[in-house]
């Protein structure tokens, strides 16, 4: 890796609103892809895939009401969820995955994606010296405990692959 | 995406835009960097078999770095078109570029699940335009008439 040397980062309450805003995004395309894959299973129910995606969406949904928490102090608004909803359905048939095992990789994908996406915001906003509105210690808890959960959920799908 | 791939992205551009190898200059100037900074990452890339850098002539991408700049210019579009067509950003172009670099490709793609781009891309990506060419950004809404 070469090392960084043009602006990496965050300056500004509205770059961090903008990056937050991302995240409730990314929480939301989770969530709701959750749901397509949870009802794609019915026609032969498994148990453990179906509450790995119920936990897994609820999770989301924890996430995505921490981050507007966050976004609320910052004075911005949040993303409609009913719009990515049907920004997902519009696409859904394109990326869906179409076994078992794609919706676990799906998944995976899911969880590792939203940890990278957490530990580079977190790497950026440490790396920044800029004053935000937010309390930094708080914004920086509450992103490091969701990133936690992001990585359990990782571990998680892995171990349910691995067994299979 | 790293400062290699905004720097592979780059020289891309300048040397379609120019039809022959990128000078240092406009690297630097399209990056907002000093030719020197320019100078070292583009030494770091010839270290890695990414460019190849003629004394007075300037920098031509390898075919290693030609690929790896068009899935980087790929991850610049999808930021473009998230922020514009999903986020309904007006500034979409400069909050790309001030956020490109704290959005890894693997968060690119999950985005690009939402978003409805274009087989072609990054080919229809514009220079002049500094957008995707197949970009609809919605026009704002006429005054109605009385």
């Amino acid at each position: 890796m070469v090392e960084v040397s043009v602006s990496q980062r965050i300056t500004s309450d509205d770059q961090l609103a903008r990056l937050l805003q991302i995240g409730i995004v990314l929480e939301e395309v989770v969530e709701a892809r959750a749901h397509h894959h949870y009802e794609s299973l019915d026609a032969e129910l498994d148990e453990e895939v179906e509450t790995l995606l119920a936990d897994a969406a609820e999770e989301s949904a924890e996430h995505r009401a921490r981050l507007e928490g966050l976004i609320e102090g910052l004075g911005v608004d949040s993303v409609p969820f009913d719009e990515i909803e049907s920004l997902v359905d519009a696409r859904y048939g394109r990326t869906q995955p179409d076994d078992f095992d794609g919706v676990l990789y799906d998944q995976l994908c899911n969880e590792e994606t939203a940890y990278k996406f957490y530990d580079d915001l977190i790497e950026a906003i440490e790396g920044s010296d800029a004053e935000f509105s937010l309390d930094r210690a708080e914004l920086l808890d509450t992103l490091e405990s969701i990133r936690e959960e992001e990585a359990e959920g990782v571990s998680e799908v892995t171990e349910v692959m691995e067994r299979r | 995406m790293n400062t290699a791939d905004q720097y592979l992205k780059t020289i891309y551009v300048v040397q379609k835009q120019e039809d022959g190898p990128a000078s240092t200059g406009s690297i630097a100037d399209a990056l907002g960097v000093s030719p020197a900074s320019a100078n070292e990452m583009i030494g770091k890339l010839e270290e890695r078999g990414l460019a190849e850098h003629e004394k007075y002539k300037g920098v031509r991408l390898t075919d290693d770095g030609i690929v790896k700049a068009r899935d980087a210019l790929q991850t610049y579009c999808i930021i473009e078109r998230f922020l514009a067509n999903v986020l309904a950003v007006e500034e979409f172009r400069e909050e790309a570029h001030e956020l490109e670099a704290v959005i890894d490709d693997t968060v690119a793609d999950r985005l690009d699940t939402i978003i409805d781009r274009q087989p072609e891309c990054p080919d229809c990506f514009d220079p002049e335009t500094d957008a995707c060419a197949c970009l609809e950004v919605a026009a704002v809404p006429a005054e109605p008439e009385q």
